[in-house]
């Protein structure tokens, strides 16, 4: 699904990542954990293709992100579902048709959607804050309105960068659920955290694996977690 | 082309749920209004120049074509003698089709505006005037001039055609300086609308952001700013259009004034004109805006 080849990234000063090689297997749920700065939200976005990769290939689905164009690439982003760090809402629209932004955008925006929007408000529980701005909403609020938006179009895949930074412990219990849902119903997860006891965590109710970002290299983290 | 006409006509049907993507913003929209109107109100004198002066080059063109005027001075006891001698020589003239002494009511009717209507003409050494009606190749002027020379040595020959020609060439030159003026104010309605877009883009950036994030396409983001600025430039457009048709409307008019100006209004169909201006204003805005969005969607990453 997504697969990195010897990618390297830098930012014009010297490397932030290098030689990265990897490839996300259908079902899987990765973890992506490293100090801060090292380069999880890079990362992350060379996943989805924010980001061309300096060298090495990045291929998304298939297809080489090198080669594409600008809109082939948003039309490739509707199958990746990404919950991003700083929650990117429209602040002017209310919560609802923020989460149906990307079926907005893609003109899939039918009837029979908005009945599978109410569903997916139900299953974040922001029923009730439906009609709300995002920015009247708490942290885990807009981190949960950021979940229902990154799969209302059934990606294969979700990117969560940060999903848990700015919530609680319990809130981010919620979130972590939420994800792991969606893991058991088949889709690929990769979470970027910081946070050891999210992935502790998360270790004791579905099978993970956790790379870890030292020294420019992605890696597999040993047993010590 | 139809392409175009089509996403041209689509703004008007679909794609609101795009407008709603971008927050709306008043000022620039007051400002974009205000421009689109002002222009229009310009654009309507503009037009009514160049119909007033194209009506004008056509009425000088009419009355004095195909007319010569021959003034005979001469004292009272040859004037009728010398009349009828120019007028054998007139008629005898290739090319001029026929010629006729006015009459003492018409001298007197053309000198009423001067001298009031009861001059008696009768006595005084006023020029009789002889009209020439010509073909459509008309005659030699220089040839006549001679023959009358020699003939009747009071006349003077007035070919209307030495200050006609410069008066309507003046007139067509006015009505250029007309057209023109539309075509520079369309271009300054198409900058100032470049300029109000980019200026939307930039504070927008970040709702652009997101919506590549989520996945929408270039053209689709695009359409949100062209659909708001071409209905900006539109309502603006219809706005001045009837401003201005206002403004012209209470000009006073010339016609009662000898008719020599013809009035700077819209006769007839000329008014149907003005029901193209906020069109032609939006088809300005729909094209800029959309040349500004894609040039400055293409620069983000």
């Amino acid at each position: 699904m997504i697969e990195l080849d010897n990618v390297a990234y830098s930012y014009g000063g010297g490397e932030l990542l290098s030689e990265v090689s990897l490839a996300l297997q259908p079902g899987s749920f990765h973890f992506l954990t490293g100090p801060s700065g090292s380069g999880k939200t890079t990362f992350l976005k060379l996943c989805y293709g924010a980001l061309t990769p300096t060298a090495g290939h990045a291929r998304l689905f298939g297809q080489d992100v090198r080669g594409m164009s600008r809109d082939e690439a948003a039309v490739m982003r509707r199958r990746i579902g990404v919950v991003h760090q700083d929650c990117q809402f429209l602040d002017h629209l209310p919560v609802a048709d923020n989460v149906a932004l990307p079926l907005t955008v893609s003109g899939r925006d039918s009837l029979e959607q908005v009945s599978n929007l109410k569903e997916l408000l139900n299953w974040v529980g922001l029923r009730d804050r439906a009609k709300a701005l995002p920015p009247e909403l708490s942290g885990g609020e807009r981190q949960r309105a950021a979940v229902a938006r990154a799969v209302i179009m059934s990606p294969d895949i979700v990117l969560a960068d940060e999903p848990t930074g700015n919530v609680d412990w319990e809130m981010s219990q919620r979130v972590l659920q939420l994800l792991i849902e969606l893991n058991k119903m088949g889709k690929t997860v990769m979470i970027a955290t910081h946070d050891m006891n999210l992935i502790r965590a998360a270790k004791t109710k579905v099978q993970t694996r956790v790379l870890r970002i030292a020294n420019r290299r992605v890696q597999a983290a040993g047993a010590d977690l | 082309m139809n392409r175009l006409l089509g996403n041209f006509l689509s703004l008007f049907s679909r794609d609101a749920q795009a407008d709603r993507m971008v927050p709306p913003t008043g000022f620039t929209a007051r400002l974009t209004l205000f421009s689109a109107a002002a222009m229009a109100f310009l654009v309507v004198f503009a037009l009514a120049l160049s119909m007033a002066t194209g009506r004008l080059a056509q009425r000088w063109g009419e009355e004095l074509a195909n007319g010569s005027t021959l003034r005979i001075s001469a004292p009272l006891a040859q004037l009728e003698q010398q009349t009828a001698a120019a007028l054998n020589v007139l008629e005898t003239t290739p090319g001029i089709v026929g010629a006729r002494a006015l009459t003492a009511d018409e001298q007197r009717a053309l000198l009423s505006p001067w001298f009031g209507p009861d001059l008696p003409i009768e006595d005084l050494p006023i020029p009789q005037l002889i009209e020439i009606s010509e073909t459509e190749e008309g005659y030699d002027a220089a040839g006549l001039r001679l023959r009358l020379q020699a003939e009747v040595p009071g006349a003077i020959l007035d070919d209307h055609s030495r200050w006609r020609k410069p008066l309507q060439q003046a007139a067509t030159r006015l009505r250029m300086l007309g057209w023109l003026a539309i075509g520079v104010i369309a271009a300054v309605t198409g900058t100032m609308i470049t300029l109000a877009a980019n200026a939307a883009l930039a504070a927008n950036s970040q709702v652009i952001a997101v919506m590549r994030l989520v996945g929408a396409q270039d053209e689709y983001i695009a359409r949100a700013f062209v659909r708001r600025f071409t209905l900006r430039a539109l309502m603006g457009a219809a706005a001045g259009t009837v401003a201005g048709y206002g403004a012209v409307l209470l000009l006073p008019s010339a016609q009662g004034a000898g008719g020599f100006l013809t009035g700077l209004g819209f006769q007839g169909y000329g008014a149907l004109w003005l029901a193209l201006v906020p069109f032609a204003a939006a088809a300005v805005a729909f094209v800029a805006t959309g040349v500004a969005a894609r040039k400055s969607l293409s620069e983000l990453s």
